[in-house]
């Protein structure tokens, strides 16, 4: 049934009859693209990350599942498991914060919104962050900035490129002003870290707003982005609402910002392992004394 | 007074200041002069002001952060340096009137002048976007830091911005870009850095300016993750809740002070600092002077410790053992 692989399943007429055709997919190796609606082997959809090849769409993705497609098998170490977020300014909305965070950790985890910890890329040894748009929003709060200048601070001591993986819509409201505080907490731990001369890679995926775009992501040495990520400081909504206008599809859109040169790449998920190989290779460290170039092939 | 600057909150109060100045004139008109006649009214308004003004809530503090009377960046730069040399422009696209910097001296050291400029009048304002800087703005407020770390002169930022600009060239210039960049060269800035809110301090906008050694802030101001408005768009799903979110966000200047987010808050004179703008420049410059002679005495390296160590622990979380 190859052959059915990246080509428009045609949609049937009744709903019936798809849901049925769905139930019958799902006990079978194949499985709808949400976009495009190709049929695509499971195998293809896990392997690709849980994107399709065909149209290049990415479902999103925890930060567990992201770090396993990243690193070396059980070479990852979670660092600052232990921080819990706390209510601060005893926020009350709709609802109380407290009780947002009670829900947000009762769903089965411990994570925040943001796992931080050391693991192997190729066998090279890295500090990792990476942002979980599950929970709060991918919101930065007091636990967030301060796993990510912690996360910082031991790749400064240890000298080991920064790998930092965002999915955020900005700064946790619930925590105030000290959420804004943690734009410059992140960013203080980083002055530090350029003294060292290790490589930071930023990889913006879909969302990345707000005040995490005006911190750490936007310091990094090379930033790559997700296809179709949207990535911005100001939502556009806001921006619609002031122009009084309705803003280009492609607005904030990753393959906009490559066009007006706020990002280096765009890479797909089945291959940003790769990528970020290539590139941590590329900045390994200078063996001592390496100071003449050997040339290599027929250049003479 | 002109009607149109005074703020709701402020209404009765002003009304009956107005009758009691309508009396005044009248019986001046008719040959009294009976100024003990008047001395339990006056008493009665000042009291009734006190006690508006004892009693505000965070709704209304940010309206008077807003006012548009409220001395601006270039008003306080104006009145705390009298040789003050602007410079403009960012030596890349453009100036940007939201932000104004330059060199002046304060009691007898030149030091780098950098603020958001909100505009004077109606036409000003325009001009300068109501102090929303866009990313231009950034670089060049990143190129006055540059310059006071080559020349050795303690850097004084001025923050009052309803926050950065949210357009679309503003985006498309990398706002978030620019922010996180003034960010981080205002951090690692190797000479006394004093950063004071003199009205607004929204968001990133305002943090961008808001790096410092000590960080100062005007009885009336207000500093901000999002505005009350934003913040009630978003989790009330209705702006119009935007004084239960000014309430929920602890951003006036006592709360900023009691979170660790602000060293000092600056007394203003009476009912607010656009009621005695001299007044307020005085407070400003005895609290400026103290803070920036305290920091002049220290080493580079303990500068910048103390600063790092100062964003490092900003924060409240708990930790568990796992």
């Amino acid at each position: 049934m190859s052959f059915l692989t990246g080509s428009r399943f045609s949609r049937p007429r009744r709903a019936s009859s798809e849901s049925c055709v769905r139930k019958r997919l799902k006990e079978t190796v194949w499985q709808f693209c949400p976009q495009c609606r190709c049929l695509v082997a499971r195998d293809a959809w896990f392997g690709a990350g849980k994107a399709c090849q065909a149209c290049g769409y990415h479902a999103r993705i925890g930060s567990r599942e992201r770090m396993r497609q990243l690193v070396d098998v059980g070479s990852f170490v979670e660092l600052n498991a232990g921080l819990r977020a706390q209510d601060p300014l005893r926020f009350v909305d709709t609802r109380p914060y407290v009780e947002r965070l009670r829900e947000a950790y009762d769903g089965g985890r411990r994570d925040e919104a943001v796992l931080t910890g050391t693991g192997c890329i190729g066998g090279i040894p890295v500090a990792l962050a990476v942002m979980d748009f599950d929970f709060l929003g991918g919101s930065m709060g007091c636990v967030v900035g301060e796993r990510v200048a912690r996360l910082i601070e031991h790749a400064t001591a240890h000298a080991l490129p920064l790998v930092m993986v965002t999915a955020s819509g900005g700064a946790r409201m619930q925590e105030g002003v000290l959420s804004l505080m943690q734009l410059a907490n992140t960013t203080m731990a980083f002055t530090r870290y350029r003294a060292c001369r290790r490589l930071a890679v930023a990889v913006l995926t879909d969302p990345t707003m707000g005040g995490v775009t005006a911190s750490f992501p936007s310091l990094a040495d090379v930033i790559l982005a997700e296809p179709g990520a949207r990535i911005g400081f100001a939502g556009r909504r806001v921006i619609e609402q002031i122009l009084r206008q309705s803003l280009g599809a492609d607005f904030q859109v990753a393959e906009a910002l490559l066009r007006d040169g706020l990002i280096d790449q765009i890479v797909p998920r089945w291959q940003l392992r790769g990528e970020l190989m290539r590139l941590l290779r590329l900045h390994a460290p200078k063996p001592v004394g390496a100071g003449s170039l050997a040339l290599v092939g027929t250049v003479q | 007074m002109n009607d149109a600057y005074v703020l709701p909150f402020e209404w009765p109060v002003v009304e009956f200041e107005a009758r009691i100045a309508q009396m005044r004139a009248f019986a001046e008109g008719q040959g009294m002069d009976v100024p003990e006649a008047f001395e339990p009214l006056d008493r009665e308004a000042a009291a009734w002001r006190a006690r508006i003004f004892g009693s505000l809530s965070a709704g209304e503090r940010v309206q008077l952060a807003r006012h548009p009377r409220r001395p601006t960046a270039r008003d306080v730069i104006q009145a705390l340096s009298d040789d003050f040399y602007e410079l403009r422009g960012d030596r890349h696209a453009m100036d940007d009137p939201a932000i104004v910097g330059g060199i002046g001296s304060f009691g007898g050291v030149p030091i780098v002048w950098l603020g958001h400029h909100k505009g004077s009048d109606a036409q000003d304002r325009r001009h300068c976007n109501s102090g929303m800087p866009h990313p231009e703005g950034y670089r060049k407020a990143i190129r006055l830091m540059r310059h006071a770390a080559r020349f050795n002169m303690p850097l004084v930022s001025l923050i009052d911005t309803p926050g950065a600009y949210p357009g679309e060239d503003a985006e498309r210039h990398n706002q978030g870009g620019a922010i996180a960049n003034a960010i981080v060269e205002m951090a690692s800035l190797t000479v006394p850095t004093v950063s004071i809110v003199i009205g607004e301090g929204g968001s990133g906008g305002a943090l961008a300016l808001g790096v410092a050694d000590r960080m100062l802030m005007l009885e009336h101001a207000y500093y901000s993750v999002i505005s009350p408005e934003g913040c009630a768009a978003i989790l009330w799903k209705s702006a119009a809740k935007a004084p239960f979110a000014a309430q929920a966000l602890r951003l006036t200047a006592e709360d900023c002070h009691a979170l660790g987010v602000v060293d000092e808050v600056i007394q203003e004179p009476p009912w607010g600092a656009h009621r005695d703008p001299a007044a307020s420049a005085a407070f400003i410059a005895e609290a400026l002077q103290r803070h920036l002679s305290w920091l002049l005495a220290l080493s580079r390296s303990e500068l910048l410790q103390r600063r790092y160590t100062k964003y490092r622990t900003m924060g409240s979380f708990s930790e568990v053992q796992e």
